[in-house]
């Protein structure tokens, strides 16, 4: 017999449709996130077939622009940005505060119509014959020379970030005024202080880059030339608003997935999080120094010389943070009781490739290296183990780590500890070569290649076979676990967090009584940082 | 059980006066030519109108620092915006003999 | 009201029991005391709800000033470039309009705000309405005379693209100037248009005796929006209309 949850609780399609229950809406938002990914997934397919052989012999050059246009579009702004911050963020923050939902739950709901309504927009471009400009829209070109699907594409962005902005203005009301009582924020678990970091992103940049997709819209239609040089406009201009949000954004993908880890790596070590409050206010560090680092994108276009040495010194200081996460995770681990869970798996992979992501980055921001290697594979391999070995493992960490609450069902292990290898070992062959490549000299966004460049290029395509393979398990093993899984108890890995408290799955309104907290909610063990247990 | 405080109608009716005389002030100034202090002027006046509506209209005077966190924050972010962009344009053509 | 320091609640975590799937589901625990119609069920308190609805729609308002801000970054990397040609390009602007524009919109921010004020000192539902209604009107005037400026400028081949047309030494400046006053004042004013659509919502609840001192979150958070939108204009009429020291009149 099957207790009342949130899952069984109201049946049938506007049940869902029309809830305004956070956790619903989670799963709507997976439902989409999983769509798009798998559409992004089959524009990288097409990539990598073309870039088996040298020679430009699969697609034109025309179609190849589109594919790693719409491969950029859809990961970045339909999967990657709304991915754990929409899925994770939306089912946990109430419940980690001791809430019954978010601050407003219809305009949660609102959020999702939204990002539906701008993904259908982007697809409408897609089936219509794809945008060629590369996922960064760059002026002239997209304003006054591509024939492609320029403005609905633009639009579907325009009106996604509407989305993004709602969810952050969600989540920072949420976790201002909705902690249960004696929540103090020190108390609070780190994945929702990454998502609040989070939230200030979506707040104070989405909007920037919503003005500017929709300037380009607007210069196609209406020939309001703002980039256009024969007005004496400048395209570089569009690159510092282009890149003022999609810099952060950066950080919009990872600082949920660094929450994740945060609270799998205390989980699988049995252990208090090392120096919590430093990883705390690194999140925020990397949140508010993030806004100040774009013209490391904009080094090689026409940005003065002594910009440039602003933002290449600022990009150092960003890194900062980060490694801070780095150190006190890897002294969290040290001399815990660790366990090898699939979650925990994520989170190791997690570590080791943003170390990597994240060095490869200092190299890229000293301006004498990225002269060399801008527009090569190298930065194309540098932000793919960013957001797909950082990102993406934490997604797939975080999925893991709470599908048996959202669930209520558990995965078959043996499977998932599988699926995390085929992905730890994919991706690394998909892209580590990429570097090297890179480094070689071969350009980005080219649908040929020198001979010479080819084994590399093969190895790379394997690896994302691989890689194919280990994203596909986990939707396979997911969905046999919701018909056939073992029943979750409350708190299966013996975590600490009100997450783990109430049942798997959780009620609708998540707690019967509101919890008053004394002490910080993730504690594996007394601790004055968080008040003592 | 309400959450705000009520001034008085007396309070709205001098910030009213204030940005009218604001906008007055400023439509005269542009009409004398004061060099570059006009544009410092000029939004001197308007950054005080906006002020006056913020603090009094809208009622931050008396609301938590967290709203009035939040309200200045906006404006600062867009110094950034402004402030870091700009140094770009300003120090183009610093280096002889090239556009940077 | 719920007090949220950790002092103040010294004693063991009071937390729900651990309930297994085998459990029965224990009943909803109401309020102790009856609550206000309009308290949401996600909310503790009246005032729980309107903090978080005003720190939303505060939160909103950050997210309007980014928006607005590109453009505004856009017209101050053009005007410093070009600073000749903006002030050659903006003495077309009727100054006698744009001025009686900014004051029909400070006029309207005290009729918002004093119509906060009716909501929240439970003024009876007619006078509420009264400076709700004078404040949509008023934003219709401003809204007019916009039009009226649109048409003109139109007639005058002002507007940028193919047909536009310029006789002063600065053309393509010229051209550039209008696009941004066109996306700048554009913007803004469709941004009146929803705030007349927010404001007709509000004048219907309150026809409806829909607020009083208890209640009145609504009227408050569509007065933050509609100053804000006041504020724009502020920045804009002397950014567009003033530059230069002499104007056509």
């Amino acid at each position: 017999m099957e207790t009342l949850n949130y899952l069984n609780d109201g049946h049938g399609l506007a049940s869902w449709l029309l809830t305004k229950d956070h956790k619903r809406i989670a799963l709507l938002y997976l439902a989409s996130i999983t769509a798009f990914f798998f559409l992004g997934g089959f524009f990288a397919l097409m990539i990598r077939l073309e870039l088996l052989t040298p020679a430009g012999d699969l697609m034109t050059a025309d179609t190849y622009n589109k594919m790693f246009t719409m491969h950029g579009v859809v990961m970045v702004f339909f999967f990657l940005i709304p991915s754990i911050p929409a899925v994770l963020g939306n089912f946990l923050i109430p419940i980690m505060i001791g809430a019954k939902d978010l601050a407003f739950p219809r305009l949660n709901l609102l959020s999702w119509y939204i990002y539906v309504l701008g993904g259908l927009f982007t697809l409408t471009a897609a089936l219509s014959g794809g945008v060629d400009t590369g996922w960064t829209f760059y002026t002239p070109y997209s304003t006054a020379a591509a024939n492609s699907h320029v403005i609905i594409a633009a639009l579907g962005v325009f009106i996604t970030g509407f989305s993004s902005i709602l969810t952050g203005l969600n989540f920072i009301v949420t976790v201002h005024r909705m902690r249960a009582p004696g929540l103090t924020w020190f108390r609070l678990p780190l994945f929702v202080w990454s998502m609040y970091a989070t939230s200030l992103i979506f707040i104070l940049g989405t909007p920037v880059i919503a003005i500017t997709v929709l300037l380009v819209a607007v210069e196609r239609v209406l020939h309001f030339g703002i980039f256009d040089p024969a007005l004496g406009g400048d395209p570089v201009l569009f690159q510092h608003l282009f890149w003022f949000y999609s810099h952060p954004a950066v950080y919009i993908m990872i600082l949920p997935a660094m929450g994740v880890i945060s609270e799998i790596v205390q989980a699988f070590s049995r252990k208090n999080i090392f120096g919590y409050s430093f990883v705390a206010f690194s999140s925020l560090a990397i949140a508010i120094i993030g806004f100040l680092v774009w013209g490391h994108h904009i080094f090689v276009a026409g940005q003065s010389v002594y910009a440039g040495m602003i933002f290449s010194f600022l990009s150092f200081v960003v890194a900062i943070p980060s490694a801070i996460k780095v150190f006190n995770w890897t002294a969290t681990i040290y001399k815990g009781s660790v366990s090898y869970d699939s979650p925990m798996l994520y989170a190791f992979g997690f570590i080791g490739l943003f170390t990597i992501g994240g060095l490869t980055g200092l190299f890229l921001a000293a301006m004498g290296f990225d002269i060399h290697v801008h527009d090569t594979y190298f930065v194309v391999a540098h932000f793919h183990y960013i957001m797909v070995g950082g990102a993406i493992m934490g997604y797939l960490g975080g999925m893991h780590y709470w599908w048996p609450k959202i669930s209520g069902r558990m995965y078959p292990e043996g499977w998932a500890k599988f699926a995390a290898l085929m992905v730890f070992v994919g991706f690394n062959l998909t892209f580590f070569p990429q570097f090297i490549v890179g480094y070689l000299g071969m350009p980005r966004r080219y649908h040929e290649y020198p001979p010479e460049f080819q084994v590399f290029n093969v190895a790379s395509t394997l690896g994302a076979t691989v890689l194919a393979v280990g994203y596909v398990l986990p939707m396979v093993y997911f969905t046999w676990s919701i018909f056939a899984g073992e029943r979750a108890p409350a708190d299966p890995w013996g975590s600490k967090g009100l997450e783990w408290e109430i049942p798997s799955p959780p009620p609708t309104e998540n707690f019967f009584v509101t919890p008053i907290i004394t002490h910080g909610t993730h504690q594996y063990a007394p601790s004055k940082e968080v008040g003592v247990a | 059980m309400s959450a705000g405080h009520v001034a008085p109608k007396s309070m709205y009716y001098m910030v009213f006066g204030a940005l009218i005389l604001g906008t007055l002030l400023t439509v005269a100034a542009a009409k004398v030519d004061m060099g570059p202090l006009n544009n410092i002027v000029m939004l001197a006046i308007a950054c005080t109108k906006a002020s006056l509506v913020i603090l009094f209209f809208m009622h931050v005077r008396w609301s938590s620092r967290l709203t009035w966190v939040v309200a200045m924050s906006g404006f600062f972010w867009l110094l950034i915006l402004f402030g870091i962009g700009m140094s770009d344009y300003m120090s183009r053509g610093w280096v002889p003999g090239t556009l940077r | 009201m719920l007090d949220r320091h950790a002092e103040h609640f010294p004693g063991p975590i009071h937390r729900p029991p651990v309930v297994d799937n085998v459990d029965a589901i224990q009943p909803h625990v109401h309020a102790e005391h009856p609550h206000h119609p309009k308290l949401q069920h996600h909310f503790d308190t009246m005032a729980q709800q309107i903090e978080a609805s005003t720190l939303g729609m505060w939160v909103f308002l950050v997210t309007e000033i980014m928006f607005f801000g590109g453009l505004f970054m856009c017209y101050l990397v053009y005007r410093t470039a070009s600073p000749e040609g903006f002030a050659e390009a903006s003495h077309h602007l009727n100054v006698t309009w744009g001025t009686v524009n900014t004051l029909v919109l400070i006029i309207s921010s005290l009729t918002m705000a004093l119509g906060v004020r009716a909501a929240q000192t439970s003024a009876p539902p007619k006078t509420q309405v009264f400076w709700i209604v004078a404040t949509m009107f008023l934003g219709a005037a401003f809204l007019g005379v916009k039009a009226i400026e649109y048409a003109d400028k139109f007639t005058h081949h002002l507007v940028p693209g193919p047909y536009f047309k310029w006789q002063g030494k600065h053309p393509a400046t010229a051209e550039m100037f209008y696009s941004l006053y066109f996306c700048m004042t554009g913007l803004h004013a469709l941004h009146m248009v929803i705030g007349l659509g927010i404001m007709a919502v509000i004048g219907t609840m309150a026809w409806r005796r829909q607020f009083d001192a208890d209640y009145y979150t609504p009227v408050e958070v569509a007065g933050l929006y509609w100053h804000f939108v006041d504020i724009v204009w502020i920045f804009l009429f002397p950014l567009l209309y003033l530059i230069g020291g002499h104007f056509t009149e």
